[in-house]
């Protein structure tokens, strides 16, 4: 179904070849720590659930405003060590003129710049395989933050708990779901994928929450559509 | 706390043994807990298995399992489970299995240790399984509802809000389809920063004021202000708020020195709802209103009788949840009330309208406001004075009859005396009534001292009140000014005296061998009244609850310095202690009496109870010598 020939094998190289050729010592760490073996269970994998507060959806004219993660495995999500960055808004962007929650402007004006947290970041992610929900979003704005402020390109496997949502149905559908998705503000796709599941609804939109929330719906996919001993290569994209 | 976490936080503290906690202890847990997701059908913990933390049902639902098989509990959202092997060898003692897609908070056993250790109420909850009882009035006062409940318990909704420079118009227009009449008037960065929060787009808000009808009122229409006046002009800017953790006993006294009926609730900075003293007043009645309501939906007397056992699941409510005796006593005798007065309304419907006009009276603890979970009937018939017998009593003795076998159906008992509105006797035009008061207050003996503490707590339930009234007047201005009256009441009140002396013995017994129980209302609650109702007859009260009345004895020096306050703790204690014996018999299934049973009293509480006895017996000395019986017979007190 997936159009990469060899999933498995591209990713292996990549993140060797990435670990040999980083820069910095951070990301180096990073890319060689990555869980990479495609036929690990999904069971006994470190996940980390990932979500990015933006500033709009094209990661060339738009910028990360925050940062949640947290930890996690399909046993517990570790709700104390979730991690939270305000970061500063890029050039270009006034405090003011940008939306996002519970952010004020004190925070703001004080805030990092996300080459001054990105270690820190890349610490938190180190051997633990990212989950997002609808990874365009993370994939392409992370790469490019990454990359504008270090030089390297940051790209790796991930699981997409939106993308399991749509491989379950069948592909017409699917692909008049995402077209329709994709113009609907993330937090309500997030949250109707997980009333399926008969997760509660959370108030979204905080970077925080909804990495707890995707980390609940990746919990509930596998038990309904998969087992813990799914190799993982078989979930990544 | 992140604010990222507020769901999870705001879920916790909705659900008890949690929505006791500070907001400090509730961010703590909300921010430690960890997340598992269970499909249906999936098992939670296995029996025996090693557990490390309390298990919270956030939402799905669980089912736990004896060791034989048996289901034990089935749990819903909220609810709390593994407790028991956290307490026991922290080892599961019960299976549980998820039912539904469940998604379970698990709070680490460390958490609940410190909770379990330094928290009596969670304590209290863990080990029963449900809110503490209280065991004396201290506790009590302090967990009564309103001194224990948090305020943000009554935010049910988000606050309307409205910038300062909006036009009234335009906020009236909002306000006109809100059901609350109230909003908060913010304006963009003001100086003072304990109001002044980030909103959704990360701009800054300052509250400036709650913004009510009255506002638009007074400031508005009354000086003839353009309705495009900014909202900010009209609005009054002195904001009483409260914290989200306060009481809603501080939340009152707030409202009460301000002289402000809404009030701002607020989380740490952040407005999260606007409350109104009459949200307060409804969520202390909430469960009986509820009950009063179904009452009058019911179209048959049998209806009626099956509300029998919410009737006592409202009482079992207010005292789990620390309500004090005069909550309770009012709720129920609202209760008994609404029953008289649908079964009037149901045989109305039936019988045709009444020939001439009626009240229906109830007398005793219902006419008081302090009926408990058994009671009997007492009432009677006051017609208008144009009754005839020959025409219309058997209009009345079929209402009578009717009322009576529905409220025996709906757990009043038959009055064993005879006192009801089917005894030809007790269905009187108000001329006779009046001529039997005078005698009794006149000429008292034996039976007449009986029906003088029956009927002199008088109450109209349904019917014509100015006929009560005329009966209420008679006795405030008549009985107290008869002293040979009062003295023979007096005598009359002597006769129940308290348990003193065994209750002592059974106090410094050291083993549980007494098994003697004691009647709390023969030998307690009733003299304590009768004595009560005496003093407020002698100062021409015409209040009727006995804690109303003792307010007013307290205004006069019929009493020394202070005895009305201990009359008045006694009688709590007393009925409480009844109260909450009867919630005791209904748990374990028996049928609840008047009874208590010393064993089921913590040693706290008995030695509280031994003090009221105390202190009735106080005052039954005291009485004796203040009404003594005047020489020469029946007299009139001189004015």
């Amino acid at each position: 179904m997936r159009l990469k020939a060899d999933p498995h094998a591209r990713w292996h190289d990549w993140l060797q070849e990435m670990a040999r050729r980083a820069d910095t010592p951070a990301l180096r760490d990073f890319y060689a720590a990555f869980p990479d073996n495609p036929e690990a269970a999904i069971g006994d994998t470190p996940l980390v659930a990932i979500d990015l507060e933006t500033s709009g959806l094209d990661p060339r004219q738009h910028g990360i405003l925050s940062v949640g993660v947290v930890p996690f495995t399909l046993n517990a999500i570790a709700v104390a060590r979730r991690r939270h960055w305000i970061l500063r808004p890029p050039r270009g962007f006034s405090g003011e003129s940008v939306a996002y929650h519970h952010i004020t402007h004190s925070e703001v004006e004080q805030a990092p710049d996300l080459a001054d947290v990105l270690p820190e970041i890349l610490a938190e992610l180190q051997g633990r395989l990212p989950v997002v929900h609808y990874h365009p979003v993370e994939r392409r704005f992370l790469d490019r933050a990454v990359r504008e402020r270090t030089g390297s390109v940051f790209r790796f496997p991930l699981i997409d708990t939106m993308e399991i949502e749509a491989k379950r149905h069948r592909r017409r559908w699917r692909l008049r779901l995402r077209r329709l998705l994709r113009r609907s503000p993330a937090s309500i796709r997030l949250n109707d994928s997980r009333i399926r599941y008969g997760l509660p609804p959370y108030e979204g939109h905080q970077a925080v929450l909804d990495a707890i929330g995707t980390a609940e719906l990746l919990q509930a996919q596998i038990q309904h559509h998969y087992s813990r001993s799914t190799p993982v290569g078989q979930l990544w994209v | 706390m992140d604010p990222e976490l507020l769901d999870i936080r705001r879920h916790l503290g909705e659900h008890p043994p949690f929505d006791g906690l500070t907001d400090d202890q509730l961010d703590d847990i909300a921010s430690h807990v960890e997340i598992s997701y269970y499909r249906a059908g999936s098992q939670i913990l296995a029996s025996g298995q090693p557990i490390a933390a309390l298990f919270y049902v956030r939402s799905g639902a669980v089912e736990v399992y004896r060791r034989s098989g048996d289901l034990f509990d089935r749990l819903g959202e909220g609810s709390l489970f593994g407790h028991y092997g956290l307490l026991r060898g922290r080892r599961a003692q019960y299976p549980a299995i998820a039912i539904e897609d469940t998604l379970i908070y698990a709070i680490d056993a460390d958490r609940f240790d410190a909770l379990y250790e330094t928290d009596g109420d969670f304590a209290d909850f863990i080990e029963l399984g449900r809110p503490r009882t209280g065991t004396s009035v201290d506790s009590q006062t302090r967990n009564n509802d309103r001194m224990a409940t948090r305020i943000r318990k009554l935010v049910t909704r988000q606050p309307l809000i409205a910038e300062s420079d909006a036009s009234a118009r335009d906020v009236a227009r909002q306000l006109a389809d809100e059901p609350s009449a109230a909003l908060l008037v913010v304006e963009p960065q003001g100086d003072d920063p304990r109001y002044t929060y980030a909103d959704a787009d990360g701009a800054l808000w300052q509250v400036k004021g709650i913004l009510t009808d009255a506002d638009f009122r007074a400031r508005l229409v009354a000086e003839g202000r353009p309705v495009d006046t900014p909202v900010g002009e009209i609005v009054n800017e002195q904001l009483v708020a409260v914290q989200s953790d306060e009481t809603m006993q501080e939340a009152m006294l707030a409202m009460l020195r301000h002289n402000v009926h809404h009030l701002a609730v607020m989380h740490r900075r952040r407005p999260i709802g606007v409350i109104r003293l009459e949200d307060v007043v409804r969520y202390e009645t909430q469960s009986s209103l509820y009950l009063i309501e179904s009452i009058f939906s019911q179209r048959h007397p049998e209806g009626l009788a099956r509300l029998l056992p919410e009737v006592r699941n409202a009482a079992v409510r207010l005292i789990r949840e620390g309500a004090d005796s005069r909550t309770v006593g009012t709720a129920l005798s609202s209760i008994g009330r609404s029953f008289v007065r649908r079964l009037l309304e149901l045989a109305e419907a039936e019988l045709g309208p009444p020939p001439v006009p009626y009240a229906f009276m109830g007398m005793g603890s219902m006419a008081r406001n302090e009926q408990t979970l058994v009671t009997d009937q007492d009432n009677a018939l006051v017609l208008d004075d144009r009754f005839d017998p020959q025409q219309h009593d058997d209009y009345f003795a079929a209402l009578a009859q009717r009322v009576s076998d529905g409220l025996d159906a709906c757990g009043y008992a038959y009055c064993k005396g005879g006192i009801m509105a089917t005894n030809p006797r007790w269905r009187q035009p108000l001329w006779v009534w009046q001529r039997y008061f005078r005698s009794w207050i006149q000429a008292p003996n034996a039976e007449r001292l009986l029906h003088s503490n029956i009927f002199f707590d008088l109450d109209n339930l349904y019917g014509e009140e100015r006929l009560i009234e005329t009966l209420q007047t008679l006795i405030a201005t008549e009985a107290g000014d008869s002293l040979a009256f009062l003295a023979a009441m007096s005598r009359n009140a002597l006769n129940r005296t308290p348990p003193i002396g065994f209750f002592r013995e059974f106090v410094t017994e050291k083993d549980g061998q007494q098994n003697d129980s004691i009647n709390v209302k023969r030998r307690g609650t009733a003299p304590l009244t009768d004595l009560i109702r005496i003093h407020a007859l002698a100062c021409g009260s015409q209040a009727q609850n006995s804690f109303e009345r003792l307010a007013d004895i307290k205004t006069t020096s019929l009493l020394g310095p202070g005895v009305a306050d201990r009359l008045s703790y006694s009688l709590e204690v007393l009925s409480l202690a009844r109260l909450r014996d009867q919630v005791l018999d209904i748990e374990q299934e028996r049928e609840p009496d008047n009874n208590i049973e010393p064993r089921n009293v913590p040693a706290k509480q008995r030695a509280e109870i031994k003090e009221a006895f105390r202190a009735l017996s106080d005052a039954q000395k005291f009485l004796r010598f203040r009404y003594p019986m005047p020489s020469g017979g029946l007299q009139k007190r001189g004015r």
